[in-house]
């Protein structure tokens, strides 16, 4: 019974704040909205035993993407007003094809409940459940899918990479350190021992 | 008692008020993102509840990679518009014709 009544309180919640994001006028609040959009997703995976990616979903996108959002959204100088200029003109549009698309899933998920459609029998073995989640998902993210990981870490590398040129600019007029030029400059090149007679002035 | 079905009925609303972020914010690139990432997450809100479903844990290791090409493009497109708002001075998008594409 708990379970039924935390899963319609996460559901709930999740639609509502997701709703929030895109109907918020100011894009701060459209953030945090999704902050808590993600939480209450990370809820509904943790209810069906997915501990490992529900609390990948808080750290990546609460503490990365959000972050990232936020961080943009505060930095840029952005006159938000002008940009909702069209929001009302898009609305009837956008809520036709939200709804045709949303009675278009129902129909299909009532078709699947009416009787699956045959494909085949599962072709994974069966997941072991006396190992918990997060040490079942290692054992088979580091034997079987190790090429795909590390695709994944190429991606995020790309990704990177990517960020830092696209935001990366040289300034004009400024002096930085040349660290090449530091450590090539040996004593015996700047430093100058002189004798230098009493009475007469320094050669500079 | 709380089926499969529940699940998929979440995650395609959730889709669907993606989408929709799309249509109605068509010049804030930023919500538009946000949306992108509402999108992604009802994917992966499938990808988990067919992978308890079925038993079968690869659903969640796809979860997870759905999840890094997320943060990849998250970290790309908002890279994009700091280097759109720099030479343009707004972020508007529904007019951007700089490539003349």
């Amino acid at each position: 019974m708990i379970q039924v009544i935390s899963f319609y309180i996460f559901a709930a919640i999740l639609l509502a704040s997701a709703s929030m994001v895109i109907f918020a006028r100011n894009p701060v609040h459209s953030v945090l909205w999704l902050i808590v959009a993600f939480f209450n997703a990370a809820a509904l995976m943790v209810l069906v035993g997915a501990e490992f990616i529900a609390m990948l979903l808080v750290i990546v996108y609460v503490g990365a993407v959000a972050v990232l959002f936020l961080f943009v959204v505060m930095m840029l100088n952005i006159d938000f007003a002008e940009l909702r200029a069209g929001f009302v003109s898009n609305l009837p549009l956008g809520i036709l094809l939200a709804i045709v698309l949303a009675v278009e899933l129902v129909l299909g998920i009532g078709a699947y409940r009416a009787g699956a459609i045959e494909l085949g029998s599962a072709v994974a073995a069966a997941t072991p459940t006396d190992k918990p989640n997060i040490e079942a998902i290692g054992a088979l993210l580091y034997s079987k899918y190790v090429f795909l990981f590390e695709t994944a870490g190429l991606i995020l590398l790309v990704a990177m990479v990517g960020a830092i040129v696209l935001t990366h600019r040289q300034r004009k007029g400024v002096r930085p350190q040349n660290i090449g030029k530091q450590n090539r400059r040996r004593p015996q090149d700047a430093v100058r021992n002189v004798n230098q007679p009493v009475g007469q002035g320094v050669e500079l | 008692m709380i089926g499969i079905e529940h699940y998929l009925v979440v995650s395609s609303i959730l889709f669907v008020m993606g989408v929709l972020g799309i249509f109605l914010n068509r010049k804030n690139v930023i919500i538009i993102l946000m949306a992108i990432e509402l999108i992604l997450l009802s994917v992966n809100i499938n990808l988990v509840a067919f992978s308890a479903f079925l038993g079968d844990l690869v659903g969640q290791v796809f979860a997870m990679f759905v999840l890094t090409v997320a943060a990849g493009e998250a970290a790309i497109g908002l890279a994009i518009l700091v280097i759109y708002f720099r030479g343009r001075g707004t972020i508007a998008v529904d007019d951007v014709n700089r490539m003349k594409g």
